[in-house]
């Protein structure tokens, strides 16, 4: 079992420059079913065997489109995901980074009134291990098991699902969710998705500082989690007011800060891990405690 | 990217809100012939980066264009949080009868743009915001609606913003609104806003800051760009494509990601030590970006050992290695690296490091806690 992404998914690509094309082609490596891309003014020709389509809505008539990963530019990746919004695709999941915070805030308002789902902007995708997965992480750190993995980071996610897949913990989905303090998925909605899948068994939740969204998390768990979950937090020795690479990670004044997410975590009955290298302990602890 | 009082005012009056008379000065003289033009009184107001230029001695009041002059002797060149003042801002002084707080900014749990209002202004509001949060009316309009005039009337009744001003204010509100979209703001604030003693009403002070990712489609307000003295290397870094952060440790850290970047920065405090700085050399890295980063952590002083963290996905060890051994063969850096490669092709960058000058680790926890023991052992 998986949520967001599995055996329905028919992918569609927006942006199928360099980058998309790359990915594209790893992505189909894994298995994932990839059925066409829009590449506007290029409809009806082919590209790296893929049908080609002017717009999303042409796409998802001609192919049964359900699901779109976006490449486009910073510039233009906002009109992309209203695009796919438009075209009633299920779930969109946006890979660039650097999309004005003001083009998100009028994508976040389409949300509210679309039944669509959006990951990221600014993330890695996602990836439900042995099935199919949507976006750019290396699919050798995943393996398939029980532990649903929810992250705001990148590189950090393909970490910590080394050290989970090593102690033999696999997974059902890992969703990264992005950097950004505007995105379609925060944490506490991901979390929700996890809590739900009957699959998954353990929920690993993987913040860092800046916005409220983990300590939103804590709540929810607290009153609806069904399984046990462990969190991490990046960023507990940033100093205030600097933005640390990611555009969402700043403690502003006394908001945001890792102190405040931790202590709503253990509030919550959810161990805190200090350093990624004792997540596995803590989710064998967990498993166990059941 | 902020930008300074005389220009967010200039920005502000374009639209229609009403501004004190004011011209900018970079000496004394030229303080002095803006007090005389403007008229007395006037306000002398420093023009810097930084809040609490009042408390630091930034603003004064001038009742002759010779203390106008005074003042600004004073203030030009005034350090004020590090930073040095090179403009003033000579403006004719408002009769104050109330001051109020009008401000936007974005509401990252909402994901909505938050107006706020209140009649409790001048002061810090960030404190009324904590002690007093009734007294702060807020409004989280539609962006595709905008601000309408129903919600900024019911932002002035729910601030208690006098009968005779109600209009003028909220209509000064929608005006704020559509700068703050118009120019891409992250925040906009007039703070005070002044009700003055004939009943108009003008900003006192305005606030503006760009996301520095719209830039692209702000052309004229990226000419106001400036950079600060200690914003120099962070801006050479992005220029170069990654992040970076100074901060006041001894271990200089270079990793890629954000996240695992700053998971690093937490390791090395684990292990009792303090990071020198933040680096995300970000996705598939070539041989010249970790070259140029090593040379910017080198840079700095107080770095006296160097972790470089990798886990290899898009970026590979091998490319990670040779811009190492690069920088090892040009530079011969007298600081100690230590370094931990996992992930895609670790191990070919693991054969091209055996033999060269620096420490190899398998697990970030024991890279952090070696680069602390070296970087102890040379302070």
């Amino acid at each position: 079992m998986s949520v967001l992404v599995g055996t329905q998914t028919r992918l569609l690509i927006q942006g199928l420059g360099r980058e998309g094309a790359f990915h594209t082609a790893r992505m189909i490596e894994y298995g994932t079913a990839v059925v066409g891309a829009a590449k506007p003014g290029k409809g009806g020709t082919v590209q790296d065997g893929l049908p080609l389509f002017d717009t999303v809505a042409q796409a998802v008539a001609a192919t049964g489109a359900n699901t779109s990963i976006i490449f486009v530019p910073a510039a233009g990746a906002a009109d992309a995901i209203l695009e796919a919004l438009d075209a009633k695709i299920a779930v969109v999941v946006a890979i660039t980074e650097g999309i004005a915070v003001h083009e998100m805030l009028t994508v976040a308002a389409m949300l509210e009134r679309s039944a669509s789902v959006l990951i990221g902007p600014n993330c890695p995708g996602l990836i439900s291990p042995g099935t199919a997965k949507i976006g750019i992480m290396p699919a050798e750190n995943f393996s398939t098991g029980p532990v649903g993995f929810v992250s705001r980071s990148g590189t950090l996610t393909y970490e910590i699902a080394d050290l989970l897949t090593k102690a033999g913990l696999g997974q059902t989905t890992c969703i990264g969710i992005g950097g950004d303090p505007i995105i379609g998925l925060p944490t506490p909605d991901a979390v929700r998705y996890l809590n739900e899948d009957p699959a998954t068994e353990v929920i690993v939740i993987v913040g860092e500082i800046g916005g409220s969204a983990e300590e939103r998390a804590a709540e929810y768990m607290q009153a609806f989690g069904k399984k046990p979950a462990v969190a991490f937090i990046a960023g507990r020795s940033a100093p205030a007011g600097k933005r640390m690479g990611h555009a969402g990670a700043i403690v502003s004044g006394n908001s945001g800060t890792a102190a405040s997410k931790v202590a709503a975590f253990e509030a919550a009955g959810i161990p805190v891990a200090t350093a990624p290298s004792e997540i596995p302990a803590l989710v064998k602890k967990a498993l166990a405690g059941r | 990217m902020k930008l300074h009082e005389f220009q967010a005012k200039q920005v502000l009056a374009r639209a229609g809100v009403a501004i004190p008379e004011g011209r900018t000065a970079a000496t004394p003289e030229q303080a002095e012939a803006a007090a005389i033009a403007l008229g007395l009184p006037v306000v002398v107001k420093a023009q810097v980066h930084v809040g609490g230029r009042g408390k630091a001695g930034g603003v004064k009041l001038a009742k002759t264009a010779a203390e106008a002059k005074a003042h600004a002797t004073a203030i030009l060149g005034m350090d004020i949080k590090g930073l040095t003042v090179r403009t003033i801002y000579v403006e004719r002084a408002a009769k104050i009868a109330k001051e109020l707080y009008l401000g936007i900014t974005i509401d990252r749990d909402r994901r909505r743009a938050v107006v706020m209002l209140s009649t409790v202004g001048g002061m810090d509001i960030e404190e009324v915001a904590a002690t007093q949060p009734g007294k702060i009316a807020r409004s989280w309009p539609d962006p595709t609606l905008g601000l309408r005039a129903y919600a900024a009337r019911a932002l002035c009744f729910e601030a208690g913003v006098p009968e005779a001003q109600r209009e003028g204010v909220a209509t000064i509100a929608r005006k704020l609104y559509d700068v703050f979209r118009a120019t891409d703001a992250m925040t906009i604030e007039i703070n005070p806003l002044f009700i003055q003693e004939d009943g108009t009403v003008v900003a006192g002070d305005a606030k503006l800051e760009v996301d520095d990712n719209a830039l692209y489609r702000q052309p004229e307000l990226a000419t106001y760009k400036e950079i600060a003295p200690d914003e120099e290397q962070e801006e050479r870094a992005k220029a170069l494509g990654f992040s970076y952060v100074q901060l006041d440790g001894t271990v200089g850290i270079i990793g890629n990601g954000a996240g695992l970047v700053m998971s690093t920065l937490d390791a090395v405090k684990n292990a009792g030590g303090s990071a020198a700085n933040f680096l995300d050399v970000g996705g598939g890295a070539k041989e010249s970006v970790v070259k140029a980063a090593l040379e910017i952590v080198l840079a700095n002083p107080k770095v006296k050992a160097i972790f470089i963290n990798i886990f290899g996905g898009i970026t590979r060890g091998d490319e990670v290695a040779k811009g190492i051994l690069a920088v090892l063969r040009d530079t011969k850096p007298k600081v100690p690296l230590v370094i931990r490669l996992s992930g895609t092709e670790a191990e070919a960058g693991r054969a091209l490091l055996e033999g060269a000058p620096l420490v190899s680790r398998a697990t970030m926890d024991d890279a952090a806690a070696e680069a602390v023991r070296l970087a102890a052992s040379r302070t």
